[in-house]
């Protein structure tokens, strides 16, 4: 539908603006020195399920290249990985219909799983083999980073993501219904 | 100027959203002809803005629903057309500034359309500016959004539909965001705009004294998706309607009638700048005037907020705040008003501890709090922001109101008595378990301010409170604010109505480039025509009419007209 | 008066008045032979060029401190973390080991893991003056005409023009947001437990990404309202006209790009090795 393809546009610079805000300036200790939660992931995780793959996809990346540029070099293994990842959880958002207000059981597992093969493709499958043809970076040290990546990003992403889903799904809990009073 | 075809035409016409049970426009019978200029009125949903998005297209192509009966636009039956056939027909100018400015500078943004239409680059430059100096912006072409304020942003907004050279322009509640000044401006281009191009013109607005500032043909009032009335300004501002749908009449009107002033006889009713006492009403007004008790305000309470020589700026180049020094005494009422930009918000930021002075200091209670936290100040001061959406992280509410408390050491069972408590105050208790989701904007903005007074302060800040709110709202929300005040609790609303700054209010601060230019009350502030002009306010319509009476204090008038308004009030419940 | 999302730093020089595209096409170029090569040759070169192309822009290095504070921490690190993981990875891929000393344990320095490490080193070098090449001298209004221009879908490309635009705006959001829940005692510092943050980082990102979407619903409505998406493409108001300095830039990448990699595949793999 055209109204839907406008909005998916407006998402998806949004949604990049977003990301770039919370990757740029926001930082979260995580607890391990020098690292930060990823919060971008989390809302990413949102966007994808909201408004499908394209947006998932194109607003990571497009967020994740604007963060990069900032900071003087951009990493493409590690955009592409980002774009995969909403990609991939995108591809699942048919299966969680969160505009009937639900986020149930069903959703929340479907969700999960959507995380981890997401999670599991974008970083130690694609970034790793960015960073090796890119970089020639011994197999062992790519694949202890992007494993580190990919298990912080997957525990950010379905927390952050997953609460902030059940939040909205809440504050949309009473439509369909709603009356004048 | 006007033919015989309609331009716009409802037939029997009805709509209903999906989400709602019930039709939100019933039965509409309209014509709307070339070269007009309507101004649809009406309470919050009253069906006003579905209207407005009947003619622009958005219904049915962006909201979804169900319509019966017939609308056509231009000879154009919308409900078959697309939204990109009828935007080259109607130009819509929305509430929300930064909602509609897309591009990155104001060129951009005035071309959208063009570029949208595939208008070739030099033709569409040229396009470009000719529009922007319609709306004089043209000097501008190359700024971003954040270098304007907002008038030049709905300016760009107003330039960025005339280059589709429309036919009619709908302007959905172009006053919300306004100052005073740049309201009245808007009003003012926007009829220079329909004489000059001869377009038919829809205003959207509930804030009808403004709009009438120029000549409008016809005011239509809806209720519950129904037309209740469709006249003259003059013959709807002399019957009974606007009172009885709840929409603001005219201060102007509101005083000639408590003074016994016939209106429906007094020739130019429709414009404070049109009106023509007889000498019979003047006295009439004047008698009224000797009648009143002058009213006293003294308030000798102790000092509970201080702030001296505040000086503040992000960076060395632009200095926001200048020398603010003021004090304000406990349970005052008291607005901060001035244009966008101001300094208004950035006191009450430094206020909070949001950010830190670079030089001067602040006390609360006589105790220097300059260097205090935010969580400290939080239990003195608290501070409500414009968008209760902005705020409301929990879904249900007594969660959200109860968040602040969550670390003070309480024990479960304080915390939900003290919830319970400020949930009385603040006319929630009994939905304390409901969802957020199911309340209405003003009872959303009531848990906001719920969530905050829990924690105890003396003080609240409030940013805006009634932006984009009815009048029946707008009475609920100060109402409620009044009785916090008459609790003890001082509050200080930053604002840009003027009403409620002189009906609520007991003292103004005014602000003007970042530093306190007056501090006096509502009522000498809006007559002192100078002072109005240098900081954007706009003069209230009584003081015309006191000038008009030969009253020679006006200010006095002004008094006696805002404490009988509150006896009538109160009488009336 | 411009947008400071980006670092773009208005200048009269030659490669700002190259177009935005010809400026994506240095970028994407420069970046990906960089990305792809392992000639040390073509390294140098590269960052020759680019350092070239730093002085003709006429950008200071101060002007980009903080940046290349942060490449300066960001090599150096990646550098130790290269030689722990693995310090005979670079013996292993030029087939020869020629050994300087010894540290202790396994850990040898040897001239090929020092070459190795000379090589990456240069790249993320290389991608510094890239990338702020590319962002301190082109508009951020150019982007989307630039990236339309490159065969990249219009409705894409102005997905990229509204992230530049609403930055501000939601960085705005954000600040506001967190300072109002502060004041409510929502702290994100390091002396909350783990748990305590995440929830009370939702506590502001739920209020934010909720206005987000209210957000898109205006904008979109907007964009519609002026006809966008109505036709196949559309045109741009910024974009600059292409001039012959720009056709030769383009065709100078083009060709810079294609020699760089004969060159770099001349020995049957992408590494240039000086030890055989």
């Amino acid at each position: 539908m055209k109204n839907d393809s406008v909005k998916k546009v407006v998402a998806t610079g949004i949604g990049a603006a977003l990301f770039f805000v919370l990757a740029r300036f926001v930082a979260i200790p995580s607890g391990i020195p020098n690292t930060n939660i990823a919060l971008q992931y989390g809302v990413q995780s949102v966007f994808a399920v909201l408004y499908g793959p394209v947006v998932g996809c194109l607003s990571g990346f497009i967020g994740h290249v604007l963060t990069d540029i900032t900071w003087g070099e951009v990493w493409w293994s590690w955009a592409f990985g980002t774009a995969v990842y909403g990609l991939i959880v995108g591809v699942f958002s048919k299966r969680i219909n969160i505009q009937s207000g639900n986020f149930g059981k069903t959703e929340i597992i479907t969700f999960v799983i959507a995380n981890a093969i997401a999670n599991v493709i974008a970083w130690p499958v694609v970034a790793a083999v960015g960073d090796m043809i890119i970089y020639k970076e011994p197999a062992n040290l790519v694949i202890a980073q992007l494993a580190v990546a990919a298990a912080a990003d997957f525990v950010c992403a379905v927390v952050i993501g997953g609460l902030l889903l059940f939040g909205y799904s809440k504050t949309i809990a009473k439509t369909g219904s709603l009356d004048r009073e | 100027m006007m033919s015989n075809t309609p331009i716009i035409s409802f037939k029997d016409f009805s709509f209903q959203y999906n989400a709602q049970k019930q039709p939100t426009l019933k039965h509409l019978n309209l014509d709307i002809y070339p070269g007009e200029k309507i101004l649809i009125c009406g309470a919050s949903g009253s069906g006003k803005s579905t209207i407005g998005n009947c003619i622009n297209g958005l219904i049915p192509f962006s909201y979804m629903g169900k319509i019966e009966g017939s609308l056509t636009v231009d000879g154009i039956e919308t409900k078959d057309s697309s939204i990109f056939e009828l935007s080259t027909r109607v130009g819509t100018v929305l509430q929300d500034p930064d909602g509609q400015f897309v591009g990155l500078t104001v060129g951009e943004d005035i071309a959208f359309a063009l570029e949208n239409d595939c208008v070739e680059q030099k033709q569409m430059i040229e396009e470009t500016f000719l529009s922007a100096q319609k709306v004089d912006i043209h000097r501008h072409l190359d700024h971003a959004p954040y270098d304007l304020s907002g008038g030049q942003k709905q300016r760009v907004s107003m330039a960025g539909v005339l280059v589709d050279k429309v036919k009619i322009l709908l302007f959905d509640e172009p006053l919300a965001n306004l100052d005073p000044a740049t309201g009245k401006s808007a009003i003012e281009l926007i009829d220079k705009i329909q004489k000059e191009s001869n377009t038919t013109v829809i205003i959207i607005e509930h804030r009808i004294e403004d709009v009438l500032w120029e000549k409008i043909d016809r005011i239509i009032l809806l209720d519950d998706g129904c037309i209740i009335s469709d006249s003259t300004p003059q013959q709807l501002l002399t019957g009974p309607l606007l009172v009885e749908y709840g929409i603001r009449e005219p201060l102007y009107l509101t005083a000639l009638k408590y003074t016994g002033v016939d209106v429906s006889k007094v020739e130019g009713i429709d414009n404070i700048k049109t009106v023509r006492l007889t000498e019979e009403d003047k006295a009439a007004v004047r008698k009224w005037f000797s009648m009143q008790p002058k009213p006293v305000l003294i308030n000798d309470n102790d000092v509970i907020l201080e702030t001296r020589n505040l000086d503040f700026g992000y960076t060395e180049n632009t200095q926001i705040l200048f020398d603010v020094s003021l004090k304000i005494q406990k349970g005052e009422m008291l607005a901060i008003v001035g244009r966008n930009g101001a300094g208004k918000s950035t006191l009450c930021k430094l206020v909070c501890g949001f950010e830190n002075p670079q030089s001067g200091k602040i006390f609360y209670a006589n105790e220097d709090i300059t260097d205090s936290s935010i969580r400290q100040r939080a239990a003195h001061i608290g501070y409500v922001m414009q968008n209760p959406n902005q705020m409301i992280s929990q879904s249900m509410i007594f969660d959200e109101v109860a968040m602040g408390l969550k670390k003070s050491g309480l024990s479960e069972e304080q915390i939900k008595e003290r919830v319970y408590q400020t949930l009385k105050i603040c006319g929630l208790y009994e939905f304390r378990n409901w969802p957020i989701s199911a309340l209405s904007f003003g009872q959303k903005k009531r848990v906001t301010i719920a969530s905050i007074l829990v924690m105890g302060p003396d003080i609240i800040i409030l940013d805006e409170p009634t932006a984009g709110q009815d009048f029946r709202h707008y009475t609920e929300i100060m109402e409620f604010l009044s009785q916090l005040n008459e609790q003890g609790i001082t509050v200080i609303i930053v604002t840009h109505d003027m009403h409620l700054m002189l009906e609520y209010t007991n003292r103004a601060l005014v602000f003007l480039d970042g530093r306190l230019m007056r501090d006096d009350s509502g009522s000498s502030v809006l007559c002192n025509p100078e002072l109005i002009n240098r900081a954007a306010l706009k003069e209230t319509s009584l003081f015309a009419i006191a000038n008009m009476c030969g009253i020679d204090d006006p200010v006095a008038f002004v008094d006696c007209f805002i404490a009988y308004e509150k006896k009538e009030r109160s009488h009336a419940e | 008066m411009q947008n400071r999302v980006l670092n773009y730093i208005p200048r009269d020089s030659f490669i700002h008045r190259l177009s935005g595209t010809t400026k994506f096409i240095i970028f994407l170029s420069f970046s990906f032979l960089c990305g792809l090569s392992f000639d040390t040759r073509v390294l140098l070169v590269l960052l020759a060029l680019s350092v070239i192309g730093f002085i003709l822009s006429k950008i200071k290095l101060k002007e980009v401190k903080v940046m290349s504070t942060f490449l300066v921490v960001f090599v150096t690190l990646n550098f130790i973390l290269l030689f722990i993981f693995n310090p005979e990875y670079g013996p292993e891929m030029y087939n020869s080991r020629t050994v300087l000393f010894h540290i202790g344990g396994k850990y040898y320095i040897t001239l090929e893991q020092l070459f190795y490490q000379f090589n990456i080193v240069l790249k993320y070098i290389i991608g510094f003056p890239i990338a702020i090449l590319f962002v301190s001298t082109t508009n951020p209004s150019e982007f989307a005409a630039s990236l339309s221009s490159l065969g990249v879908p219009y409705r894409i490309s102005y997905s990229v023009s509204l992230a530049l635009r609403y930055i501000p705006d939601i960085q705005k959001d954000y600040h506001e947001i967190s300072q109002s829940q502060e004041a409510r005692g929502v702290a994100l510092g390091k002396d909350v437990k783990f748990f305590e943050r995440i929830g009370n980082a939702i506590k502001i990102l739920l209020p934010l990404v909720l206005t987000s979407l209210e957000r898109i619903d205006a904008i979109s409505n907007s964009m519609q309202l002026r006809s966008f998406g109505k036709n196949k493409t559309r045109t741009w108001y910024v974009k600059k006209k292409m001039t012959t300095a720009d056709y030769c830039v383009i065709a100078f990448c083009i060709v810079m790009f294609i020699v760089g990699m004969i060159v770099t595949n001349q020995g049957g793999n992408n590494i240039y090795n000086p030890f055989v």
